[in-house]
């Protein structure tokens, strides 16, 4: 029952000998989880090593004059302030300060910027750079990269085995080198709260590099499944539904991707909006929200206050198997923001005690070189 | 023991029918971390939500295979709700419904059947 109007990354052979339960996310054919499941899956990544397959996400390049000055103009991060060997969290803002998309653009080499995008965003987000920054940069999608991301506390010691100099890799910091008998670009990042590689490689060593990560007895393939349980726990945003086109980085807790210089200049996208909701003029807050009794909230269940009223709703939750409870993200008033915050959320008709609480649900552990 | 097209199992005793999920449901919804089993004396028609599982993705319905009164919950499954995965069509039963009308059992697949069915998805 495959849909052809799916694609396949290079690594789908491989997905499906595996024993991968494969679905449709993003136009692609994806692995959701293997044989082991989510929950092995997830505490698998978290103890040893996860390999994921993200090819699916939208990989290019970004050239031109001065292209870091001009990326300014599409984000609210400080790019110019960006040295090589650097990689950046950053935002991709529509002209009313609502997120297009969140995006990974570091510096592997001198040659202008290395971009990673939302999957289910990728074609939007190229043809809006595109079209913004016309006559001042010119994108090269790298269709014929396979992505992997290795994850996990034991992830750096299975990659030094392969490419000693990652070593010296901080996180958020990316380098461009000659591995695996080719060229490729391996950053320090993630999506699972976790200390990991994000490998970007040709498609037609992929399979192999893929099996021979796999022939290390700490790592496991991992799929979408765990990665969104992971990165839930980690209390990172998923794109489409903690974040979207009406939600401004400073209501999606993401102040911290609006950089100081570019405050003081005011001149990103929506700045406005934004300067008036960083001086205070907030509606909506993301928070983590811990369902203390009863079934998980997901997406779309209401939250309510002590007195019943419905002050917002959930926009992803779910099972921690880390903290054998029900965790979730939501956004609310800034007034019942703080920790500690009694909420209620709604799950089939029931109310069910929630309290806010910090993100990360489970502490990051990250491994920084500077 | 009897089955339904989405993957209810009912086992027939007297005029007690025990409602669980069959090991295929189990091993499609993959880890179960949530169950929500009915209320005693809820009245339930054929087709009626009957339970709720949960898996780390997501939320499934359980339908009642027949129509009738819930007796007795399998009330383990909310400290355990892995035994849905361990043991789906023993240990890991729902509810216990006294059936309001036997006839409904007929429109049901006995085990040769409701495997043909498998076979064909």
């Amino acid at each position: 029952m495959t849909d052809p109007s799916l694609r396949r990354t290079a690594l789908y052979d491989a997905h499906l000998a595996l024993g991968a339960r494969m679905v449709p996310f993003a136009g692609y054919e994806m692995p959701v989880q293997y044989r082991d499941g989510v929950l092995t899956e997830h505490r698998w990544t978290r103890d040893q090593a996860g390999l994921f397959d993200v090819s699916h996400m939208g990989q290019a390049r970004l050239r031109g004059v001065a292209p870091l000055a001009a990326f300014e103009e599409v984000t609210p991060g400080d790019f110019i302030g960006l040295k090589p060997g650097k990689l950046r969290y950053s935002l991709l803002l529509n002209h009313k300060g609502g997120i297009i998309d969140d995006l990974m653009a570091g510096r592997p080499d001198e040659d202008g910027l290395y971009l990673v995008v939302n999957a289910g965003c990728k074609e939007g987000d190229f043809k809006w750079i595109a079209n913004e920054l016309a006559g001042q940069v010119k994108i090269e999608r790298l269709e014929d990269h396979a992505l992997l991301a290795l994850q996990g506390p034991m992830a750096a010691a299975v990659l030094a085995g392969h490419i000693p100099a990652i070593a010296d890799l901080g996180f958020m910091e990316t380098t461009r080198l000659n591995a695996f008998g080719t060229d490729v670009i391996v950053s320090r990042s993630g999506y699972t709260g976790e200390d990991g590689f994000e490998i970007s490689l040709p498609n037609e060593i992929a399979p192999e590099v893929w099996a021979l990560l796999l022939s290390d007895e700490r790592v496991r393939p991992i799929g979408l499944g765990a990665r969104d349980s992971l990165r839930l726990e980690a209390g990172l945003p998923l794109y489409g539904h903690d974040a979207d086109e009406t939600i401004s980085p400073i209501e999606a807790g993401l102040t911290f991707a609006v950089s100081k210089r570019r405050r003081d200049a005011g001149d990103f996208p929506g700045y406005s909006r934004i300067k008036r909701e960083l001086d205070g003029d907030l509606s909506r807050i993301r928070v983590g929200l811990r369902v203390l009794e009863g079934a998980p909230a997901r997406e779309g269940a209401e939250i309510t206050d002590a007195s019943g009223a419905v002050v917002g709703k959930v926009t992803s939750g779910g099972f921690s198997p880390t903290l054998s409870t029900a965790i979730a993200m939501g956004f609310v008033p800034p007034a019942l923001s703080l920790v500690g915050t009694p909420l209620s959320v709604i799950v089939r008709g029931k109310s069910q005690p929630a309290q806010v609480v910090a993100m990360p649900f489970v502490p990051h552990r990250y491994v920084r070189k500077s | 023991m009897f089955f339904t097209k989405d993957h209810e199992w009912i086992k027939v005793d007297g005029d007690v029918a025990t409602v669980g999920i069959s090991a295929y449901a189990a091993e499609q919804l993959g880890d179960v971390v949530f169950v929500e089993v009915p209320d005693l004396g809820k009245v339930l028609t054929v087709g009626d939500s009957l339970a709720v599982v949960e898996s780390v993705k997501a939320a499934s319905d359980v339908y009642a295979p027949v129509s009738g009164e819930v007796i007795e919950a399998n009330g383990d499954l909310a400290a355990a709700p892995e035994t849905v995965n361990a043991d789906p069509e023993g240990a890991g039963w729902f509810a216990k419904l006294k059936i309001a009308d036997p006839g409904q059992i007929a429109g049901l697949m006995d085990r040769a059947a409701y495997d043909a069915f498998l076979a064909s998805l």
